[in-house]
């Protein structure tokens, strides 16, 4: 690879590589200040779809130890959403240390919320207002489960806030860039976390709350039985079945031991309300 | 015809925890997780001592348990369940 960016996020060394310079840079400046990592654990390359693409109408192809067929080129411009699309399917498909669960995760007081849901469910704006509001941020995609002692693992990359929820961040003060036009996904900004996600990178913390928020509907609040938020999980884990028995304990041991609830909400200010009040209670 | 008889793995061959009503099994032949209402866990551990048709199972879970009312067609119907999930099978 020509160009290449090594950086670490919690406990994932990501060794980025591309034919192009500018994914690369744009790269390096979004985790600027993220350490570098002793060992590379997952790699992920940014090749064009044929080499003469390299320069003509050049279109980026993600690529890695981990793949999957159907993961669509994109335009160069979108050069950063490709390295970031990439760095989570080389987790997502990758990584075996920890359960993966497709939630994003705050801490206040030494415990963990989590908060699982579909894109569009709110949980990486969530995460970025309250990361913004006293929290620590660990994390808006990927929550790290221990396979020991089912501690959370912080996996601090930069947020991916998608159309709406980047005006939603922005008017709680928050910066939001670069922002990426006209993506498969609409509007893709990025909100770098504050400086002591990054210094507190490597400290895990025990979950305390499991949130499965939904955004756009009215304000309501229901338990969740633990075989219920038990086969969410399993859906919402990317390495589930290849953890074998170690994800099986691992994923009955958080649901046995952390209550669950279900919550609507129609907007990110009652939204980020609900939780602080649900924290309080739980 | 003959009703059908019954089999399952050993108890060994899977890791059970129970999460509220409903008991989460891990099959360790095949790696699948299946969540089991009752009495499928209860119809499997009784397989524990050997094949069994459903009147044999009705007998040694009345040993166990309190049974009311007409217990033989759910629990032909709990074993049919098991085996379209791979837990059981027809010896």
């Amino acid at each position: 690879m020509r160009h290449a960016h090594a950086v670490r996020v919690g406990a994932v060394g990501f060794r980025i590589g591309a034919a192009w310079r500018a994914p690369v840079a744009a790269l390096a400046r979004l985790y600027e200040g993220y350490p570098a990592p002793e060992v590379a654990d997952l790699t992920v390359r940014l090749e064009p779809q044929r080499p003469w693409r390299r320069w003509v109408r050049p279109s980026v192809e993600i690529a890695g130890d981990y793949w999957l067929p159907d993961a669509a080129p994109l335009p160069l411009e979108q050069g950063l959403l490709a390295a970031e699309m990439g760095m989570n399917l080389q987790v997502a498909l990758g990584w075996r240390r920890h359960l993966l669960l497709h939630a994003s995760a705050v801490e206040k007081d030494g415990r963990v919320l989590l908060m699982s849901g579909a894109s569009g469910s709110g949980k990486s704006t969530l995460a970025t207002l309250l990361g913004m509001s006293g929290w620590r941020f660990l994390g808006d995609e990927f929550a790290f489960v221990a396979l020991d002692d089912g501690r959370i693992h912080p996996f601090p990359r930069a947020a991916s806030l998608k159309n709406g929820a980047i005006e939603a961040v922005r008017a709680a003060g928050g910066t939001v860039g670069p922002v990426l036009e006209g993506t498969p996904k609409g509007a893709i900004g990025y909100w770098r976390p504050p400086a002591d996600a990054l210094a507190r990178m490597a400290e895990a913390a025990p979950p305390a709350l499991l949130l499965f928020p939904r955004f756009g509907h009215a304000e309501a609040v229901e338990p969740m039985p633990p075989s219920e938020a038990f086969m969410r999980l399993t859906q919402a884990s990317t390495n589930y079945v290849a953890l074998g028995e170690a994800g099986f304990a691992t994923l009955a041991r958080l649901v046995g031991t952390v209550p669950a609830l279900a919550i609507d909400y129609p907007d990110s200010a009652t939204g980020l309300a609900l939780v602080e009040r649900l924290w309080s209670e739980a | 015809m003959a009703p059908p008889v019954y089999a399952a793995d050993p108890p060994g061959a899977r890791a059970t925890i129970r999460l509220d009503d409903l008991v989460a099994v891990l099959h360790r032949p095949s790696g699948t997780t299946h969540l089991l209402a009752p009495p499928a866990p209860e119809l499997l551990d009784a397989l524990a001592s050997g094949p069994a048709s459903a009147e044999m199972l009705l007998g040694r879970l009345s040993q166990q348990y309190e049974l009311i009312g007409s217990e033989m067609d759910a629990i032909v119907a709990r074993m049919e369940e098991l085996v379209a999930a791979g837990l059981a099978w027809r010896a």
